[in-house]
């Protein structure tokens, strides 16, 4: 137990906030987003991630935003296990032909007011599978969509830039 | 025993049983550890069942429409050296008895060959398809000429009810749906469970749902444009998927990789290996509620992440590795870099994995938890750390050794409880070695190009790339058809044959820790499905 302590107390907090050099815009960005989300839902969205065909890249950068260094929770955007408990889907990939009844039915049990962001290049335009026998490309294609986050797959940082993108229009 | 020893010896074998196989001379590229043999369709089997009595492994299958025939393949693989069994089936009625029988790794192979060409393994113990859900017709199939990419979809795919899972009858036992929309940020895929009260009684995995076409839409591409591709098969293997791509190509074309850049090649797979490691890590901690693990873990595969940005320009790597060599130098100032971002790892592995470690109650969850027996490894041919943990001393590095790992010695983990606590320690000794690694390629390092002048590959040249993915044996088959394209690409992730040994090693665990148990062999879904 004490290593454990040593080792938390070692660490420190590396959240990254006030203007480390690289990342000087999270902080920024978070506290924008933290006061758009304030003024519609009461203080936090809720995020249900849907891999709707992805290779997995963008699902790696997603998990990114909950370690220590992005910690987004701390902006009251957290990751919930049911579409029921959702505000946002955040739909990666492209649709395949066999998720696109699941992804229809999740978009159909999230409650009103919901919002659809598309994450990475195949969510935005099908990227490098497009659309096939097997594929329906964009997300768009399946149900609306109201914001994208580009990239193959999108950095953390571009990530949160997204989300302050969706909540600002 | 020297390669071309066992095989002549194993073809005299063959020859007693009553089974011809005729070796088949390859282009001078093709995997030099490799043979290609041909046999008659109707003795598909038998060769199987001998192989299995010599104790060949069974690696991969799948087949190809050459002209107006198909082709089967079937990758075996003892001691290092392989054997690419191939046979000519009638296109009028495309059938050859099943391998399944004999090797249950070969199950979801053929079942896969059967819906994408409609060839028919006569024998199969099971009739249910595999990668076909509902986007295409029963008789249809995708992979043959005639069939268009864009095939002719409805305007919503139904899903896909018919699925006959297998059933327990009796009293307190009840059914556990999950999927394919999962709680977690995690690759859709359906596991139907039946339990009884918490103890899990059987486990049936249906994969399939994230199927893009991707071996269709492989057809026609460029040589740089398949990398990309390769390299999308599964976000997390990258570098893997298209190392062993430009490995077939570079084969196909004839081409051999500069020293430098088969060494850059070798510190990109290395770097995907340990920033998978140290995720997976973290997740298992999670998985127990363990957060201290989980943040330390995810905080060191950050740091790692970054300096791949810095250095290689992507966070995952991905397109770094190209058609006849890599896309981007190593500066020295770079290795520099990197050797001094080990040196703080392993200071940090220390405090962190000694403290885990010590953890009573980490131990209570990860020992003996998830067990996976060395002869239930063994049958489904597990490969890498999976493989690994139960025992099975397999790694293309060391066994098939290819640049540049034939220019270094390397130790390979090894452990044999076979439980989830044996995965987790075979990981933690893979990023150590790893590390090595990185700094013997960086030390290695000597001026020279980075790009071999690429040559355009002979119409009906085919190319066997195989190598060791972080994930463990990463095939990929391919050829090409005139003007510099791609005819057929198959690639073989490791996850095809390790997901399998999930349905086994959670029996008789309990419900609540089957995202450990799955966490700690991490299939990829993608991979799977293509």
């Amino acid at each position: 137990m004490l290593r454990i302590f040593n080792k938390i107390f070692a660490t420190g907090i590396v959240t990254e906030s006030v203007k480390p050099p690289k990342d000087d815009e999270l902080e920024q960005l978070g506290i924008a987003i933290k006061r758009h989300i304030d003024s519609k839902f009461a203080g936090s969205i809720a995020i249900r991630e849907v891999d709707a065909g992805s290779c997995n890249g963008c699902e790696l950068e997603i998990h990114a935003l909950n370690n220590p260094y992005y910690d987004i929770e701390r902006f009251g955007i957290h990751f919930v296990a049911s579409p029921r408990h959702a505000d946002v889907l955040l739909v990666t990939g492209p649709v395949s032909r066999h998720m696109q009844t699941a992804l229809l039915r999740t978009y159909e049990a999230t409650p009103n007011p919901k919002w659809v962001i598309a994450v990475g290049d195949c969510a935005a335009c099908g990227g490098e599978f497009g659309v096939s026998y097997a594929s329906c490309g964009a997300v768009s294609n399946v149900i609306p969509v109201d914001a994208v986050i580009a990239g193959c797959p999108p950095t953390p940082l571009a990530l949160m830039k997204g989300l302050l993108g969706l909540i600002g229009h | 025993m020297s390669a071309s020893q066992w095989t002549a010896e194993f073809r005299q074998q063959l020859a007693l049983g009553g089974i011809s196989v005729e070796p088949i001379a390859v282009a001078a590229g093709f995997s030099e550890r490799a043979e290609l043999w041909q046999i008659d369709s109707q003795q598909w089997q038998a060769f199987a069942e001998l192989a299995m009595q010599q104790h060949l492994r069974w690696s991969a299958g799948w087949a190809e429409q050459f002209g107006e025939q198909f082709f089967v393949n079937a990758l075996f693989e003892k001691q290092g050296d392989f054997i690419l069994l191939r046979s000519l089936v009638n296109p009028l009625k495309p059938e050859l008895p099943s391998q399944a029988t004999v090797y249950p790794a070969a199950n979801r192979s053929e079942r896969h060959t059967q819906d994408m060409f409609g060839i028919k393994f006569i024998g199969h113990p099971d009739h249910r398809p595999w990668t076909r859900h509902k986007a295409w017709d029963k008789h249809e199939y995708p992979l043959r000429k005639d069939f268009p990419a864009s095939g002719n979809p409805q305007g919503v795919t139904p899903p896909d009810l018919d699925y006959q899972f297998i059933k327990s009858h009796g009293a307190g036992t009840y059914e556990i749906p999950v999927g394919p929309v999962h709680a977690g940020i995690i690759e859709p895929g359906h596991f139907r469970f039946q339990a009884v009260g918490e103890l899990i009684l059987n486990l049936e995995e249906r994969l399939g749902y994230v199927h893009k076409g991707i071996e269709k839409i492989a057809e026609g591409r460029t040589p740089e444009s398949l990398a990309r591709l390769a390299g999308r098969v599964s976000g997390d293997t990258t570098v893997g998927h298209a190392w062993a791509a430009c490995m077939a190509m570079e084969q196909a074309a004839g081409i051999a990789v500069p020293p430098r850049a088969a060494l850059i090649r070798g510190i990109l797979a290395e770097r995907e290996r340990v920033a998978n490691h140290l995720g997976d890590i973290g997740a298992i901690c999670n998985d127990v509620a363990f957060v201290f693990g989980q943040m330390q873990f995810t905080r060191l595969r950050e740091n790692w992440l970054r300096t791949n940005a810095l250095v290689f320009g992507h966070r995952l790597l991905m397109d770094c590795v190209v058609p006849g060599g890599v896309k981007a130098d190593l500066s020295e100032a770079s290795g520099h870099l990197i050797k001094q971002d080990i040196v703080q790892l392993r200071k940090e592995l220390t405090d962190v994995i000694t403290a885990l470690d010590l953890n009573t109650s980490l131990e209570d969850r990860l020992y003996t938890a998830g067990f996976l027996a060395d002869e239930i490894a063994a049958g489904y041919g597990t490969v890498g750390y999976v493989g690994r943990a139960s025992g099975q001393n397999f790694d293309v590095r060391r066994d098939a050794a290819y640049s540049p790992y034939d220019r270094v010695t390397m130790r390979v983990a090894l452990e044999n409880q076979g439980d989830i606590a044996s995965r987790f320690w075979v990981r933690h000794k893979e990023i150590k070695a790893a590390l090595r690694l990185i700094e013997q390629f960086i030390d290695l390092l000597a001026p020279g190009d980075l790009i071999a002048d690429w040559q355009m590959p002979a119409p009906g040249s085919e190319g066997l790339g195989i190598v060791e993915g972080w994930r463990g044996e990463t095939v990929a088959y391919l050829r090409f058809e005139a003007d510099n394209k791609i005819s057929r690409y198959y690639p073989r992730d490791p996850s095809i044959l390790n997901w399998p040994a999930l349905e086994k090693l959670v029996l008789n665990n309990i419900v609540p820790d089957f995202p450990v148990c799955n966490k700690s062999v991490n299939g990829s879904y993608s991979g799977n499905d293509l």
